[in-house]
């Protein structure tokens, strides 16, 4: 029973953090159908940037913010600088592009932080917490990666539901040319759909970096993860992401503790498999028609 | 007013407007004719800047827009409603008109989203819904509502009564002129159901392979029988 349940809570943990990576895939797919490769090394740069940061003497939350806003910024510059070009050719450019991306970003990191693994500090004890007499596998650095996964989500939320421009985003999403005969400036919210997916594959990159060690490839796995995650979800809906997310981090959290964790990879691509041949369109498909 | 001077456009060596001028008169509904594939929907598409022309002029009010970007349409006056009735279907009807009304500037008022819903009970009726549950009448009405939230002064209509029960035709016209009469609105209507679109319209223009083949009075050209024959189809 206790093994159970603690399997459960690091499977909880685990999967917010793959549902805040895939959420930031659905971002980017659902206004561009572009999957993003280079989710995972934007992500490990920004970590890499809080480091520095920490590193520096600073505390950790301002490496924290450090890292956010550097997402916020490099989703942004990337998709004006690289992406956009591309913008209205075939789909498949800009994500060749995202692979090359993929590619040079770790190249820099490598040259600029080093080819090597470096120990990532947690704002929050790693001991697991103590229920009763029995230690159980959630330790405070796992509840914040869980609050902070939520509150992400939540305020994304506000925004797309509440706020001018959450609503210019969606339009620009569902139906781009619509958008801009009614004033929309398409462009400018496909940027800052980019920005915000990187600020959220950031928060992510953070999460699993929190307490254990960086390297520039540190978050190669994630990206698969998180694909998977997003997969299952239906690539088009946030909700999705996460439900698959969470789905994934728990199904991969039980194979690790009861099967083997050398299963794991495999595991997450025979769910791959299965829900691309039982439900190719993901759990929460849109039911809704699409304009071809 | 509306004056397109002179204007050609096409999609690489096909050319789908030639020399095209017109006027659309303000106060008044102009009715561009003409049968499939004449250029009636390239013509709306250049004049809200969706479509590059490759010469000619476009001008609105004093204001020349054949290098203005679509997006920035709304602000001076300009509503396209796009064919195939572009609602936008993953939207309720209210965040349909909201997104109408953004694009003037500033922020919606619920004074702005009674006035439609006055003209168009059914979708008051219906404003929590996801557009994609509205009949085809629906929404051509929710279309025309989303552009007339911008407050426009010229309104460009493509093809409202496409699929439409002749009765929901009636009713849509029907509006159109009597915002015309209250509002002052202009409109320039491209249809290819021309019967009704004449007995709408103040003004007609017939296109035909992208060019003007007729450009008088609606009552007119609906009197004309050769040109009915030829061109209109009835």
């Amino acid at each position: 029973m206790q093994q159970f349940l603690n399997t459960a809570l690091s499977g909880l943990t685990l999967g917010m953090v793959y549902a805040a990576f895939a959420l930031a895939l659905v971002l980017i797919w659902r206004s561009t159908r572009i999957v993003n490769f280079a989710q995972a090394p934007m992500a490990m740069l920004t970590t890499f940037v809080a480091l520095v940061v920490i590193d520096a003497g600073h505390s950790y939350w301002l490496g924290f913010v450090a890292a956010l806003v550097s997402g916020l910024v490099l989703g942004a510059v990337l998709e004006r600088v690289v992406i956009r070009p591309v913008e209205g050719k075939a789909e498949i450019n800009a994500v060749i592009l995202t692979l090359g991306l993929f590619i040079v970003l770790h190249g820099l990191a490598a040259v600029v932080f080093g080819n090597r693994y470096r120990s990532f500090p947690a704002p929050f004890g790693l001991e697991g917490l103590t229920v009763g007499s029995t230690t159980i596998a959630l330790n405070g650095f796992g509840i914040f990666t869980i609050v902070s996964v939520l509150v992400v989500m939540g305020l994304l939320v506000a925004l797309f539901r509440f706020t001018d421009v959450g609503l210019r985003m969606r339009a620009s999403a569902f139906n781009s040319e619509v958008a801009r005969l009614l004033g929309v400036k398409v462009g400018a919210m496909l940027t800052l759909g980019w920005a915000l997916a990187s600020l959220v594959g950031s928060l992510a990159g953070l999460l699993i970096a929190g307490g254990s060690l960086v390297h520039p490839s540190y978050m190669d796995s994630v990206v698969v993860f998180g694909f998977v995650a997003a997969v299952l979800g239906g690539l088009d809906s946030p909700l999705g992401a996460v439900v698959g997310g969470l789905i994934l981090g728990l199904s991969l959290s039980f194979v690790s503790g009861y099967v083997g964790s050398q299963l794991v990879a495999l595991a997450a691509l025979v769910i791959l498999m299965l829900v691309l041949t039982l439900k190719p369109g993901g759990l929460f498909a849109q039911a809704a028609e699409r304009r071809v | 007013m509306l004056t397109l001077s002179s204007l050609t456009a096409g999609y690489g060596p096909v050319t789908a407007l030639e020399d095209v001028s017109l006027t659309a008169r303000e106060g008044e509904i102009t009715a561009v004719l003409g049968a499939n594939g004449a250029g009636k929907t390239t013509l709306l598409r250049t004049v809200s800047g969706l479509h590059r022309a490759s010469s000619g002029t476009i001008d609105l009010g004093g204001t020349r827009l054949e290098s203005v970007a679509a997006e920035k349409m709304p602000r001076l006056g300009l509503a396209h409603v796009p064919e195939g009735r572009g609602v936008i279907t993953e939207l309720t009807v209210e965040e349909n008109l909201r997104l109408g009304g953004l694009g003037r500037g500033g922020r919606v008022s619920a004074a702005d989203l009674t006035r439609i819903y006055d003209l168009f009970p059914v979708l008051g009726d219906r404003s929590a819904a996801l557009a994609s549950t509205l009949s085809g009448g629906e929404r051509q009405m929710l279309v025309i509502g989303r552009a007339l939230m911008a407050r426009p002064t010229m309104l460009l209509l493509d093809e409202p009564s496409l699929g439409l029960a002749p009765r929901i035709v009636a009713q849509i016209f029907g509006l159109v002129r009597t915002l015309v009469r209250e509002e002052g609105l202009s409109v320039l209507l491209v249809e290819q159901n021309a019967r009704s679109a004449l007995s709408v319209a103040d003004h007609g223009v017939v296109l035909n392979l992208g060019r003007v083949v007729a450009d008088a009075p609606a009552d007119e050209l609906a009197g004309d029988d050769q040109l009915r024959h030829a061109y209109l189809g009835f």
